[in-house]
């Protein structure tokens, strides 16, 4: 067991962890945090994102060790003040169904909204292209952050 | 999916003790950088180490440097930052176009060109790049350091000729010193995110000269010789090109798998070879 600290949505965290613990496992099941969903369990499917240091990862791909002394944003963060405008366009589009993928979605879009404010339609479904999403074809999310575009 | 087995973690903060560490016969050591096929090798326990040594404290590792005659790309350079780097986009722009064809943005973020190839699975996006280039790969252990030439870095599917106690410390890609233009064409079941099918390199020069790399065609990727001779010093028409397409035929050779048929990758494989060929001539024409 080794101790790391870290800052989990603002908050400075300390706790104990094994070197083969993964960090999404770790997330939800020792911090309690369960926005970031196990999907595909092998980086495919972006439901585990995360975001490490101002950047999107996928979170079942990171040993929890590794974090030591970095900086976590989950949604439970993102939102810790009220919805942002992304989600609030996501909700008034009825973006989502089932919502698994939303978490990763919300995420990814927000990483690339704070470098791009003004994306266009492809490099938003290049920006979501690694969060997969079986209920929606897509399309009402691709449409709710092109609407905080304009 | 957890991971079965216990092992030890260490972080060197210096070179000299990383390569202490590597150099212990009696155990088995995982090199982690991104870890974004690290961590899946470990969960499915295709690699069970005794000691997994995190390179990410060895900062000199994270620098993208321009020797003018040549690029050397430190181990710990992600795809988003060959993405994001003035020097790749312009001086190697086969290797910007496909680094945006690696996974996505989630993956890029933390996956390496060099764990790409040392992970070395024969569809990687990595190897074309490094083959038109003549790159070679430096690796350091407690005997030295050598180069090794990219040609006969790829031994294997999923083998390397990096030794275990070495690491590797990033690629040296040479720069053409006459002008050039180059082009990277991948083929995937969907766009987004994918490994290849089928991938082409193609790098040509003012004086026709032209380097053509294959990857996931065959166990490890690889130059065509054969193909370049034959191109040597010609003004590519139709029938050229033809020609060479025809040839393409002798030099690979792919298998049929879960993501295509080695008929589909055979054909696909002339298709691109072709695009690549006309889009690097396209490119070297803006240029002149």
């Amino acid at each position: 067991m080794k101790k790391i600290n870290f800052i989990l949505n603002g908050e400075k965290r300390q706790i104990y962890v094994e070197a083969s613990d993964i960090l999404l496992e770790v997330l939800r099941q020792k911090m309690g945090l369960t926005s970031p969903k196990c999907g595909c369990d092998n980086g495919d499917c972006g439901a585990c994102t995360i975001i490490l240091n101002g950047k999107s990862v996928r979170s079942c791909l990171i040993f929890a060790i590794e974090i030591d002394g970095m900086e976590i944003l989950t949604v439970e963060g993102l939102s810790k003040n009220g919805m942002t405008p992304l989600q609030e366009s996501l909700l008034t589009h009825n973006s989502f169904q089932c919502g698994y993928c939303a978490p990763g979605m919300i995420l990814s879009a927000t990483e690339l909204l704070k470098v791009n404010p003004k994306p266009s339609v492809e490099e938003i479904k290049e920006c979501i292209a690694g969060n997969l999403c079986r209920c929606t074809g897509y399309q009402p999310i691709i449409d709710a952050i092109t609407d905080l575009t304009k | 999916m957890p991971i079965a087995h216990d092992f030890d973690y260490i972080k060197p903060a210096t070179m000299e003790q990383t390569i202490e560490l590597l150099n212990q016969e009696n155990k088995r050591i995982s090199i982690l950088a991104g870890g974004t096929d690290l961590c899946n090798m470990l969960k499915n326990g295709f690699r069970v180490p005794d000691l997994m040594i995190d390179i990410k404290a060895l900062h000199e590792l994270n620098v993208i440097k321009d020797n003018n005659t040549d690029i050397f790309i430190g181990a710990l350079v992600t795809f988003s930052e060959l993405i994001n780097s003035d020097i790749v986009k312009e001086k190697l722009y086969i290797l910007w176009e496909a680094a945006h064809k690696v996974a996505s943005q989630g993956v890029r973020n933390r996956a390496t060109m060099i764990g790409n190839i040392c992970s070395a699975v024969a569809c990687m996006d990595s190897a074309a790049t490094l083959l038109v280039h003549n790159a070679s790969v430096h690796v350091k252990s407690v005997n030295g350091e050598r180069k090794i030439p990219v040609n006969e870095w790829f031994v294997d599917n999923k083998k390397t000729a990096c030794l275990n106690n070495e690491l590797v410390t990033g690629v040296t890609l040479e720069i053409p010193q006459k002008k050039y233009a180059s082009a990277y064409e991948k083929q995937m079941r969907y766009a987004g995110e994918d490994l290849s099918q089928s991938n082409v390199g193609i790098l040509v020069q003012e004086d026709k000269t032209y380097r053509i790399a294959f990857g996931a065609v065959g166990p490890t990727p690889k130059r065509s010789l054969k193909i370049e001779h034959f191109l040597q010093g010609k003004e590519l028409t139709d029938s050229i090109i033809a020609e060479a397409r025809q040839m393409i035929e002798t030099v690979i050779a792919p298998i049929t798998d879960v993501r295509s048929s080695k008929e589909y990758r055979m054909q696909m494989t002339k298709v691109m070879f072709e695009r690549g060929l006309r889009t690097a001539i396209e490119r070297l024409n803006n240029l002149i």
